[in-house]
């Protein structure tokens, strides 16, 4: 089941607010006007859509998505607009100052792009592969645990502590990638594994 | 939160103190609008400053921030000498009347026990005492002099609406019409809610605040109704999911404990963790701790935790102090004691406090990873921006990986709101360049480090090698897997144990909840709250049916929420001792005669008796707790501390600096600076226009807001000489910046205990990176001191002065 | 709640108005349709503003506009006056009410008031740059501008901003194109605690009662709503809690009415007729009757006294 697109609306059942008051009463007939001169063509037509979630703060809105090219159907999807869901019961449609420009933050210039090392001492960064990248901290990241875990303390408890590496996790990712996140952390024994709620 | 967004539309008075709703969650604050339009509820705003909250607010009270304790302590002592007090909630529902053990008591600002050399408590008289019986002896009269109600009222006993006056600077009257306000919601049919955020909790006694509101509300017999309860605004979108997973030094999943090395064993660690119920019949649901924790070390190493290993409980690591948080954790690196870190899309440069500390410990790592799909200061600290980070990159020998990753549009999978609801969304735009999911680069990550142990050997690779990783394709796990793995799943057939020729659970299905989960290695659940988020009914936290029986705003079948779509916590206090509800108009879950029913997810065994079960089903006491025992480090009652760096004396103690047990590292205990030298109260906080800093990167967002500034009241503006729009310094002990300033009638001068004080008002979303213009943040000023519970840096009360600057160049 | 305004659909649909609703063209004669529209309107509650900006941005995003990046003044207004790319702003404005001493902070959304008699159409001199659609909506047609400013000039409301770039005038359409497939205003949909909402005029004046009733109850006696008739009342109205003083909302006029000059202007053309005359002749023609602010002044209802009687020169041409 598709449940992304499912519209099962407030408008229909929201027994609240003016008698009368919908915008169909805008409807003026069946007329169908030439458009006017002044009058933008509707820029969403034939855009597809995506349900989603406002990236910044907890209240969690409901957000749609349009996309020129559909990722559903194995597209590339250009985003030309993103504007709160009026499905959703918390935001009922309406978005923040943040929220309302989602698509800028998507579409920042200070996005970024490729992989990039910056050497000890540098002033810049050099762009590299993931491949280089990963392979790079993979290797890091074994040699200072190798170094440094602390196996066993001086009463001689087992403690698989490492504690020479840290890790601060994300706190705009999904549950699933904190899951991910959390098995490969934890699975090394670091312990200085922190996360934005402490600030 | 305890309540949701939704609910908050069935309060009678909303209290807006700690946060400032409209500003960071608008869309949040609408139910604000909706309780002011259903139920003519009113709007009461405490802060330092007139916020824009304030704006829309019924009654504005200003506050000089970090006096949040005594404030609401005054409004206990308030409601109790003027008998506003829900009797019949407080006498069931509440430990009041358990009889604390002799020789408990507070003097000077201090509770038994401290160890001034330790900054610690000894807490052991800070609890119940304990019966013949094995239970803990309570006194339903009330009489008992060391019952916990006679202890509070004697605590709360000097916070009079002077002391408030003089510590606060609160005006008597303000104080007064407000505490009038709040104590009529001591009736069964009013509500109040508290809607807070990190204007609590960002001080070195942080979480006191926060207990000092729950107290009031449980006093006010508001928790566990429709439209009251606690309501933490979380900031970031999944920040509550994050603590949920655990993500922290010390936690495992659905907030179990990290073992530490005085648990050697499995069993020593269980043998702390057996939560016997303290009173007769009382669930103590932790006593399912141990089906959690097995079933959580089954999904992170499947086979390979066995009963034989303990169920690998080896494989995690011991603490050997309370947490490496993220001071100790930049303490460490300053000392360089730590070598790599990791940033996944985390700004620390600019989110911890006392910036040149950060840099400085920044250029002792070996390497540094930033994971994110901005290009942050973080990951550009070594590099020179003038005035906006003044370092020599030859000089800083920090190698620097920096990972483009996907962002919000581009990914699929679940966030928890601060609701804790479970929504699942679905990628709308391909990935810019070369980004890629945070799920496929932790992938790699495992990968290649568990390549490198097979092929080099090594340091204790079993829990890396052994990692359960049966992904599809184990280079990128699919949201769904991983949800699925979140959820639990049987690992292996268990028999009905009324009929052995069926199965009670099937191998490979989902779990049902967790209360299906064993502790013998049968299930698997990598976060037991969660259970239920993905069970054989389908992805649960992907449902948008809207339909909501009689508008009460709980929306059971939107989205899914934990614990098991359970929308208001302790929801059984929401009907009396007979499971009748105390608010007809308000009902949300009562006692059929048989088994619990009503609007929401009993909090409570569906038919366990109303006056028998108690709905505080967590604690072993079955009720709340006014008197928190020895579960904070800080004390089992709040008492007013000044912050660290404050422009008047602790009245109450004037011994006593700051919180007396909250953590100070030693150089940084020389870096506080005092009101002689530094003699306005600063405070930090967001703009409504900017998320972090994240937004300055959003053109729209940079033209709202393009430049950074601070805030002044008009009165210190003319005594420094200090123009609107002009340019000003403001510096602490430990740095410096420039800033645009804002002076306003909405900040005044506040006079507490006769002195005048002013206040500093510094927003927090400027840096080097971004769209906006270039500017700083207020953690170039910040102390590097937590809160004594969970280490949340105070930066909402520092000390700082300020001088107008011939301006800036355009 | 108001009901929220429906997501967008993505189904092409075709507007349901267009140019012949026309009800006014600026500098031309249009015959009116035979039935009007309903009439469609914007509400402003004050009073439930947080001064968020979610207007702002919304407006910006849908529009496609890039607004500078601006500085600091040591206020929260940005940017600091409408531009050419910034239709709406959020005006704040400190109050100390004299009344309780109490501090209140005024937050207006400023931008197009769609007047139902509006000044800038009819003091355009360009044939159909400026049109009125019987619901209400006055809007630009950027291809008929000749950058002329005149709009600003018959503006009570100080409201079209003419850009340096391509010299045509800008101000809020209301979202035509949104209104046009049965959508409401970006802003209206944004607005977190539905400050703004969106609907048939008559509605809106409906729903201001409740919200001012409210108000009176929390002590605002003078709560009111803010349909100014000099204009023949507008489609985008306040709901504010002292409407016995608009001016202390950032200067809201407190009665606004089109200038004097313009109505003689309006008599002007319509004697020379602009067919004959046409557009760049009408400029130099009007320029020397608009010199002052859009606001109506005590010079100029002289001027307009005197033009009156004296007619200008173009008159003949």
């Amino acid at each position: 089941m598709n449940m992304e697109l499912s519209r099962r609306g407030f408008l229909a059942g929201a027994g609240a607010g003016l008698a009368g008051t919908t915008l169909g009463a805008f409807g003026f007939g069946d007329v169908e006007a030439a458009h006017a001169a002044a009058i933008r063509p509707f820029k969403l037509a034939n855009t597809a859509e995506a349900r989603n979630t406002c990236t910044y703060c907890s209240v969690a809105c409901g957000i749609i998505i349009y996309s020129k090219g559909d990722l559903k159907k194995g597209e590339k999807a250009e985003i030309v607009n993103i504007e709160g869901d009026a499905d959703h019961p918390t935001n009922r449609g309406t978005l923040c100052p943040k929220g309302a420009a989602l698509r800028d933050v998507v579409h920042a210039k200070t996005r970024t792009l490729h992989p990039q090392i910056r050497k000890a001492g540098s002033d810049k960064f050099e762009r590299v592969s993931w491949d280089q990248a990963l392979d790079r901290i993979a290797r890091l990241m074994k040699d200072d645990r190798d170094q440094n875990i602390v196996l066993k303390n001086n009463d001689g408890v087992t403690v698989n502590r490492w504690t020479t590496t840290g890790f601060l996790a994300a706190s705009a990712t999904t549950n699933e990638t904190a899951w991910a996140t959390y098995k490969v952390v934890r699975s090394t024994g670091m312990v200085a594994f922190d996360n934005q709620a402490r600030v | 939160m305890t309540n949701s967004w939704t609910d908050i539309k069935n309060t009678d008075l909303v209290v807006v103190m700690g946060g400032n709703a409209a500003e960071a969650h608008p869309c949040g604050f609408k139910w604000v609008t909706e309780a002011k339009a259903n139920r003519g509820a009113k709007l009461i705003v405490v802060d330092p400053r007139f916020t824009r909250t304030a704006s829309v607010a019924d009654y504005y009270a200003p506050i000089r921030q970090g006096t949040d304790i005594a404030f609401l302590l005054g409004v206990i002592n308030y409601c109790i000498r003027n008998d506003k007090v829900q009797w019949e909630y407080v006498k069931n529902f509440t430990n009041a009347a358990f009889v604390v053990k002799e020789g408990f008591g507070w003097q000077d600002g201090l509770f038994t026990g401290y160890d001034e050399q330790k900054r610690d408590y000894n807490r052991s008289t800070w609890d119940y005492e304990i019966g013949p019986d094995g239970f803990a002896v309570v006194d339903e009269t009330l009489q008992n002099p060391r019952c916990v109600w006679n202890l509070l009222k004697s605590h709360v006993s000097l916070y009079t609406p002077e002391l408030v006056e003089r510590i606060c600077g609160t005006p008597k009257d303000k104080f007064l019409t407000i505490a009038r306000m709040i104590s009529e919601c001591s009736s069964p049919v009013k509500t109040m809610t508290s809607m807070y955020a990190l204007g609590w909790t960002q001080h070195s006694k942080g979480s006191q605040n926060i207990r000092s509101m729950a107290m009031l509300q449980l006093i006010l017999g508001n928790i566990g109704v429709r439209g009251g309860g606690m309501n933490a605004l979380r900031g970031h979108s999944n920040i509550q999911g994050l603590t949920d997973i655990g993500l922290m030094s010390n936690l495992i999943p659905g907030y179990l404990t990290i073992p530490t090395e005085r648990e050697p064993s499995f069993d020593a660690y269980m043998s702390t963790r057996g939560f016997k119920p303290l009173r007769p019949n009382q669930m103590s649901y932790w006593q399912n701790y141990r089906k959690f924790f097995v079933s959580f070390q089954k999904a992170m190493w499947g086979d390979a935790a066995t009963p034989e290993n303990s169920f690998a409980y080896d494989w995690l690591p011991k603490l050997d102090v309370p947490a490496y948080d993220v001071l100790r954790a930049f303490e460490l690196m300053h000392q360089g004691k730590m070598n790599g870190y990791f940033c996944q899309g985390f700004n620390p440069l600019l989110s911890f406090p006392n910036r040149k500390k950060i840099t400085s410990a920044l250029s002792k790592l070996k390497f540094l990873v930033v994971m994110d799909p901005l290009q942050t200061e973080t990951a550009r600290f070594w590099e020179n921006h003038g005035a906006n980070n003044d370092v020599d990159p030859s000089k800083i020998q920090t190698e620097v990986i920096e990972l483009p990753t996907t962002c919000f549009a581009e990914d699929e999978g679940s966030l928890t709101n601060s609701g804790r609801w479970l929504q699942w969304h679905w990628p709308g735009g391909s990935p810019p360049g070369e980004a890629k999911t945070d799920a496929w680069i932790m992938a790699q990550i495992h990968l290649r480090l568990k390549e490198l142990y097979r092929k080099e050997g090594g340091k204790v690779p079993e829990p890396i090698v052994n990692l359960d990783w049966r992904y599809k394709d184990p280079h990128e796990p699919t949201a769904e897997e991983l949800a699925k793995e979140l959820n639990g799943y049987v690992v292996s057939d268990v028999p009905d144990p009324s009929d052995p020729t069926k199965t009670l659970l099937t191998k490979g299905k989902q779990v049902v909840s967790f209360a299906a989960l064993r502790d013998d290695g049968s299930t698997a659940c990598g976060c037991w709250i969660y259970s239920g988020c993905f069970n054989e009914a389908g992805n649960n936290m992907a449902r948008r049916d809207t339909s909501d029986p009689d508008d009460t705003g709980a929306y059971l079948k939107w989205s899914w929420s934990w614990p098991v779509n359970r929308r208001i916590l302790y929801n059984r206090a929401s009907s009396d001792l007979q499971g009748k509800p105390w608010d007809e108009s308000r009902k949300l879950l009562w006692w059929d005669g048989a088994k619990w029913t009503g609007y929401d997810v009993p909090d409570i065994a569906p038919t366990a008796k109303p006056d028998t079960v108690m709905p505080f089903i967590m604690n072993p006491e079955g009720t709340s707790r006014l008197f928190t025992r020895a579960m904070m480090r800080d004390g089992p009652f709040p008492s007013h501390y000044e912050p660290f760096e404050s422009p008047v004396v602790n009245v109450v103690a004037p011994k006593v600096r700051g919180n007396p047990v909250a953590r100070v590292f030693r150089n940084d205990f020389e870096q506080f600076g005092d009101a002689k030298e530094f003699p306005y109260a600063a405070t930090s906080y967001r703009l409504t226009e900017h998320f972090h800093f994240w937004t300055k990167h959003a053109h729209a967002n940079a033209v709202l807001q393009p430049e950074f500034f601070v805030e002044i009241s008009e009165e210190l503006a003319k005594e420094k000489g200090i123009e609107k729009g002009g340019t000003v310094r403001v510096w602490s002990k430990r740095g410096s910046v420039t800033a645009k300033a804002v002076v306003t009638k909405r900040i005044k001068p506040l006079t507490c205990d006769g002195k005048t004080v002013h206040i500093v008002g510094i927003p927090l979303h400027w840096g080097f990176t971004g769209a906006a213009r270039k500017g700083f943040g207020p953690n170039s000023l910040t102390p590097f001191v937590g809160d004594a519970n969970i280490e949340t840096p105070e930066y909402k009360a520092f000390l700082v002065d300020i001088e107008p600057v011939a301006g800036p160049v355009a | 709640m108001f009901p929220p305004l429906p997501n967008p659909t993505t189904a092409p649909t075709p507007p349901r108005f267009g140019d012949q609703d026309l009800i006014r063209r600026s500098a031309s004669t249009v015959t009116p349709p035979a039935k009007r529209q309903t009439e469609v309107a914007k509400l402003i509650d004050v009073s439930k503003c947080i001064g968020c900006k979610a207007c702002q941005s919304a407006c910006l995003q849908w529009n496609d506009m890039v607004e500078e990046v601006g500085v600091n003044v040591g206020v929260y207004d940005n940017p600091h006056d409408l531009t050419p790319a910034s239709f709406t702003l959020m005006r704040f404005t400190e109050w100390e009410n004299p009344e309780t001493k109490n501090l209140e902070w005024l937050i207006r959304k400023d931008g197009c008031m769609h007047c139902e008699d509006p000044g800038c159409l009819k003091a355009c001199p360009a044939p159909g740059a400026i049109v009125q659609y019987s619901n209400g909506i006055v809007d630009f047609v950027h291809d008929n501008c000749i950058g002329c400013g005149y709009c600003v000039k018959g503006c009570p409301f100080d409201i079209p901003r003419i850009s340096k770039v391509d010299n045509k005038a800008y101000k809020c359409t209301l979202c035509s194109d949104r209104v046009a497939v049965g959508q409401g205003p970006a802003c209206a949909k944004a607005c977190p605690t539905q400050a703004i909402v969106f609907g048939t005029k008559d509605d809106m004046k409906q729903w201001a009662d409740g919200r001012i009733k409210d108000l009176k109850s929390r002590g605002f006696k003078n709560a009111g709503l803010y349909d100014p008739p000099g204009v023949g009342g507008t489609h985008v109205m306040y709901v504010l809690h002292h409407a016995d003083k608009p001016e202390i909302y950032a200067g809201l006029p407190n009665n606004p009415r089109i200038s004097p000059l313009v109505e003689i202007w309006k008599g002007v053309a319509k004697y020379a007729g602009f067919a004959a005359i046409g557009a760049m002749a009408a400029v130099t023609v009007v320029h020397g009757i608009f010199s002052g602010a859009s606001r109506v002044s005590p010079h100029d209802e002289e001027k307009a006294k005197e033009m009156a009687e004296k007619p200008p020169a173009g008159e003949n041409a």
